[in-house]
């Protein structure tokens, strides 16, 4: 019950989405809102890609696109934070946004905006000088993203805090380091912040990648994930994290756990 | 430092089930019942809302039973006759009728048949205007024939066919179905079976607003505690948005507590210090009772009219607003 699939594939890096921004074609963008829906989908994340021309009125635009065929909430995915708050404006409330690093300017800009518009933020352990190695550092960036979203009047629970996986086979030794971090996010305050993991990353430039998507995503629940932005069409991953909740006791065992996980 | 009351933020809530149908709804009855609703644990109004306070139904059956000398006072003149009987209890302030159709169990001598069983559904729906729920004889086969000719001669009126379970479920529900009633699922203490029934009854179109769960009961001391702790898991579920797990839920207080030896031994045959057996049998079920509710009962089955007056008394004490 507690897991969050935040849907990827509504993303301009992909190419019959970023053909869509680019050509203003609402088709593949309202078709993959309704399939990422079907796979139980929780947010349905919302990138405009390089091809859009107005990365503002792109955002809006797809938003829009997307809140007519769904009622699922969106993830607002952008560094440009007008863009997002152009998406706010027309999404339903309990947005999520994605995403803000551990940096005084940009917290004073989204954590506001958040608290404004009711919507939640994926925060990243990491500032200017990049993604740190070591459990402690990122454990450090995520107390000060708490100990701000207290300053700002938002709950620790609005807070979807990503340790930032790397792939694996250019950066293996971050991948314990990444769950040893969840493990202490969990403690960082009661209620606990959520946590998230853009997955696909763990697996890029592999030529394992539904294995090591699921794998990972198995592994870090266990440490308390209890969200990622993924593919919620692959089958297999999604029937791996229906079983983790439910041996973790999250979600009350039946023959057809794997079905009701889908249609929460 | 003040205190903060610490309130739970809880997603889900427990379906509500509506029991019977009046004349503009295409039923006959005087009064519906509201099952269910709630969004907080039992009683915790000040985090959530109870819209409807736990409602009792008096068992009454369509054949004489085998009950403690104890219903005598109550019930002997009126248990040869289920139309009576019904009247008796909806006098006694019954929310709902719990008719429980044994004579239709064919390891009888004479056991009635559907026609008969219907007949009888009819009678006492003509004489009284409380919802009724109505449950076959509890044997596979002939649950399955007599629900079904109970349905249909009670279409419109929305009673609760029971038992459906997980290896006979599909004909019940399907009268259900045809007659706009609610279907009673049910589940040998075992919470992962009741979830998979719910799916079953639900993948064959029956609404979520016309399923109630009997999640089975226990007595007092003997094996309550498996009961309530399934309750709560049930209502923790459902109140985390599992679907599959918020439905109302039935408890079966008064056959339970009854088939004990604490209710019924005589003062002869009693346990040290058990005292006499009138008062101790109707506590017996009151108490019963008073555990399930705690637990997150929707809807309480019950035998003895003075069982009945304390838990009433008691469900008034516990349903006063506490907000802070």
């Amino acid at each position: 019950m507690a897991f969050y699939m935040i849907g990827e594939r509504i993303n301009g890096m992909f190419n019959d989405i970023g053909e869509a921004v680019a050509k203003f074609d609402p088709k593949p963008i309202q078709d993959w809102a309704k399939k990422q829906d079907e796979a139980g989908a929780a947010y349905l994340d919302i990138n405009v890609g390089p091809t859009a021309v107005d990365r503002v009125k792109s955002m809006r635009w797809m938003c829009e696109l997307v809140t007519e065929v769904s009622d699922t909430p969106i993830a607002l995915d952008s560094t440009n934070y007008d863009a997002i708050e152009a998406g706010l404006e027309v999404c339903k409330p309990g947005a999520l946004i994605n995403s803000c690093p551990a940096e005084r300017a940009k917290i004073e800009r989204v954590f506001p905006m958040a608290k404004k518009y009711n919507a939640k933020i994926i925060a990243l352990t990491m500032d200017k000088s990049g993604i740190p190695k070591s459990a402690d550092m990122r454990v450090g960036f995520a107390m000060e993203l708490v100990a701000s979203a207290d300053e700002f009047g938002l709950a620790p629970d609005d807070l979807f805090i990503d340790p930032l996986i790397l792939p694996c086979n250019v950066a293996q030794d971050h991948a314990p380091e990444v769950l040893e971090a969840l493990r202490q996010i969990r403690l960082l305050s009661d209620p606990a912040p959520h946590t998230t993991l853009g997955l696909s990353n763990v697996s890029q430039g592999t030529p394992f990648r539904p294995l090591i998507n699921r794998i990972y995503c198995v592994m870090a629940m266990t440490c308390g994930l209890d969200s990622a932005i993924m593919d919620v069409n692959d089958d297999e991953l999604v029937d791996a994290i229906a079983s983790a909740d439910m041996l973790l006791n999250e979600a009350i065992y039946c023959d057809s756990y794997a079905k009701v996980f889908r249609n929460r | 430092m003040p205190v903060e009351i610490l309130k739970e933020k809880f997603t889900g809530t427990v379906q509500e089930v509506v029991l019977g149908a009046t004349k503009e709804e295409g039923g006959t009855r005087a009064k519906t019942v509201k099952l269910g609703g709630s969004s907080t644990l039992p009683f915790l109004q000040y985090e959530g809302d109870i819209p409807n306070r736990p409602a009792i139904a008096f068992e009454i059956w369509d054949i004489e039973p085998d009950w403690n000398e104890a219903f005598n006072e109550s019930y002997g003149d009126v248990w040869k006759d289920p139309v009576a009987w019904a009247k008796k209890v909806e006098e006694l302030g019954a929310d709902i009728i719990y008719l429980k159709l044994k004579g239709a169990d064919p390891e009888l001598d004479n056991p009635k048949s559907p026609d008969d069983c219907a007949k009888i559904v009819k009678a006492v729906l003509e004489n009284t205007g409380a919802p009724l729920m109505v449950e076959g004889p509890g044997h596979p086969e002939a649950d399955n024939d007599v629900l079904q000719a109970v349905g249909e001669a009670a279409a419109g009126e929305n009673i609760a066919l029971g038992l459906a379970e997980k290896d006979n479920y599909r004909s019940i529900a399907a009268a259900a179905m045809m007659g706009k009633h609610c279907v009673i699922g049910r589940s040998p203490v075992d919470i992962n079976i009741l979830k998979q029934l719910n799916i079953m009854i639900t993948e064959m179109g029956i609404a979520p607003n016309k399923i109630i769960n009997d999640p089975m009961s226990s007595g007092l001391g003997y094996g309550i505690e498996y009961s309530y702790s399934i309750m709560e898991r049930a209502r923790w579920g459902a109140l985390i948005g599992d679907k599959m797990m918020a439905f109302p839920v039935i408890c079966v207080a008064g056959a339970e507590a009854w088939r004990a030896k604490e209710a019924n031994a005589p003062l002869e045959d009693a346990g040290p210090g058990w005292g006499e057996q009138k008062p101790r049998g109707i506590m017996w079920e009151a108490m019963t009772a008073a555990a399930l509710i705690q637990a997150g009962g929707d809807l309480i089955l019950m035998r003895h009219p003075e069982a009945v007056k304390l838990l009433n008394k008691h469900i008034d004490d516990l349903m006063k607003p506490n907000l802070y």
